[in-house]
């Protein structure tokens, strides 16, 4: 299936890129960001982030679907 | 009309103060953050501020609907900056104005501490040394290498 990526923060430096699209045969986005872990070299494991599936935040163990957009979220430091 | 707000330019509280005012107000609290030229021991001279913008504007008008229904207030607004700011600069700006102060203080108090846990924006100080980095709620930095043995 074919996903659109979000990066941000720490993620984006490590990718080198806002977004990208994968095309990957995992289907959840736990699953998808084993993955990209390992293909980018995040340090941050999954435990640390949130994740928002097409703009909401989402369970990762929410099957995804092709075309989905997808959003690792690091930790927050607004304000 | 969502009353969580993102920018690129500068915060105008005078205008979002206006926004407040009401006949039933008694009490107006605001609450401003501004660029600190310290963070941990270490000298910032600027930083940047990043957002998934679709997902904090929806958390952003998500808190604000959970502070008018857990506090008597009349009006709630907050306003964050996004981009590059200097020393000294208004990055997030917090007012309520509610019948009697009580409410108004504690709306306030939440509403910057929820944006502070659960909006989607992140902070890069840009340090005098050079070095930058990406920092956690507490303000402590996000090591590029946690989590990895």
């Amino acid at each position: 299936m074919r996903y659109r990526i979000l990066y941000f923060a720490s993620l984006r430096d490590a990718a080198g890129r806002d977004q990208e699209q994968v095309d990957s045969a995992q289907a959840d986005a736990r699953l998808l960001y084993g993955e990209l872990r390992v293909r980018h070299g995040f340090g941050l494991p999954a435990e640390r982030l949130r994740v928002a599936i097409n703009g909401e935040f989402a369970a990762w163990d929410r099957t995804l679907v092709d075309g989905d957009e997808v959003a690792f979220l690091p930790p927050v430091s607004g304000g | 009309m969502n009353f969580f707000t993102l920018g690129e330019t500068t915060i105008d509280a005078a205008s979002l103060m206006r926004e407040l005012s009401g006949t039933t107000a008694g009490a107006c609290v605001t609450f401003e953050g501004w660029v600190r030229d310290r963070n941990e021991g270490r000298a910032v001279l600027r930083l940047d501020y990043q957002a998934y913008a679709p997902l904090a504007l929806s958390e952003g008008a998500r808190i604000l609907a959970e502070a008018t229904q857990r506090f008597t207030i009349v009006e709630a607004r907050c306003a964050h900056r996004l981009g590059s700011l200097a020393i000294g600069d208004l990055a997030v700006w917090v007012g309520v104005s509610a019948g009697h102060r009580d409410a108004a203080f504690a709306a306030c108090r939440y509403i910057i501490d929820e944006v502070k846990q659960r909006v989607p924006i992140w902070k890069n100080e840009h340090y005098i040394d050079g070095e930058s980095g990406w920092l956690h709620p507490d303000n402590t930095p996000v090591s590029d290498r946690e989590g990895l043995s």
